[in-house]
């Protein structure tokens, strides 16, 4: 008895590569928000502490910081916090979970098709414009992150999901924060 | 065996490490998966015409919690050992209040801009250069603010010890107020699709 092997048409690779090139549509957000949670879990249940992002940008700032003036890192205890640990300060837990999201997120990104070199904004602003805003809201951002030590990870879902008290407060601040500027900033993105 | 392993021993600080990568990959996947890597429709919450940002955030909230609640209730989790962040009140609300300016004018957050790099967004780029400027400046004015920063301490402290009411009539209740949310998502969506779209 012999099998012929069926040569793959090349109309299927066709659909294959036009699959990889078409972005697909987001996840439902309640079953995206299951895994989120689910992710939260098991850090909580592994770990006994939860999701972070801006705790890694405090540890790379100080770094650098001592880096480039030790004296002066040493007499700060923002930076001297951050630096305090046995060994390498870079062995930190956020640290490389911040690299682990930066790897989901583009295995994520390449599964479904939207890995792009692009910048996103509204219609109504150039991407000078929208650029700028971006560095300025980032560096609002991260001035908040610190002084409420924590960001939309380590207060909002993780404090979040403990019922932490200053997490609630801090989550509710946030959006009314958003809300009270979106109409002042509705030419970046409507 | 009992929870958080990690607390009971059974690795060490640089196995630690290793479950720190492979829990940000899927904290980082989801966030992809969810939309996030993308400002404009991280931004179209604020405008009622997008509310995913409100769906996967309270979905992900009450699972953790309901999780946690659970595993603690059977005697699996140590709750003692989970690490919660103490409440400074005050810097807090200031710091929330500026997060969400800094969400609204950048479109991200941390952990989203992380995202947004990592699949090609210039403006994902410049809000990571932003967040290490805004930690740079915080840092260098840190020993004029250390006073408010350490202000209105209250300790380590959750909803159910400082209203006194049950861990578990608390978890109901933002279970409960949860799906009123979702709920009013659902409609504020539909009504909001006669006037624009929705961000794909």
């Amino acid at each position: 008895m012999t099998t012929h092997a069926v040569p793959q048409t090349g109309a299927h690779e066709h659909e294959a590569i036009a699959s990889l090139r078409t972005p697909r549509p987001y996840m439902n957000p309640y079953l995206a928000g299951i895994g989120l949670g689910l992710v939260l879990l098991a850090s909580f249940v592994i770990m006994g502490r939860g999701l972070g992002a801006s705790g890694a940008f405090s540890t790379l700032v100080s770094v650098g910081v001592a880096k480039a003036a030790p004296e002066h890192a040493a007499a700060n205890s923002f930076y001297s916090e951050n630096l305090a640990t046995d060994g390498n300060p870079l062995k930190d837990w956020l640290l490389f979970e911040v690299i682990g999201v930066f790897a989901g997120g583009f295995l994520s990104g390449v599964l479904s098709g939207r890995i792009k070199r692009t910048t996103e904004k509204g219609p109504n602003i150039s991407v000078r414009g929208r650029l700028f805003f971006a560095f300025l809201g980032g560096g609002i951002m991260g001035f908040g992150a610190k002084l409420a030590r924590g960001c939309t990870s380590g207060q909002a879902l993780t404090g979040g999901a403990l019922l932490n008290v200053g997490s609630w407060a801090f989550m509710m601040c946030v959006f009314a924060g958003a809300y009270a500027l979106a109409y002042l900033m509705r030419r970046e993105w409507q | 065996m009992n929870a958080p392993f990690f607390k009971y021993g059974l690795f060490n600080d640089e196995v630690s490490l290793i479950v720190a990568v492979i829990i940000g990959i899927g904290f980082g996947f989801f966030l992809e998966r969810a939309g996030f890597g993308n400002a404009r429709k991280l931004a179209a919450q604020f405008y009622f015409t997008d509310m995913t940002v409100l769906k996967v955030m309270f979905t992900a909230i009450v699972t953790a919690m309901l999780g946690v609640y659970f595993l603690s209730v059977i005697g699996f989790v140590d709750l003692s050992l989970v690490y919660l962040t103490p409440t400074f009140l005050w810097p807090q609300i200031v710091g929330g209040l500026l997060l969400g300016f800094g969400f609204v004018i950048g479109g991200y957050c941390p952990g989203t801009s992380c995202v947004s790099a990592s699949t090609g967004r210039i403006d994902g780029w410049v809000y990571l250069i932003g967040i290490f400027a805004g930690v740079f400046a915080f840092g260098e004015m840190f020993p004029l603010m250390e006073t408010f920063y350490n202000s209105t301490p209250m300790g380590q402290q959750t909803l159910s010890q400082l209203t006194g009411l049950p861990y578990g009539l608390l978890v109901f209740a933002v279970v409960v107020m949860a799906l009123g949310a979702f709920m009013a998502a659902e409609w504020g969506e539909k009504v909001m699709a006669g006037k624009g779209r929705k961000t794909q």
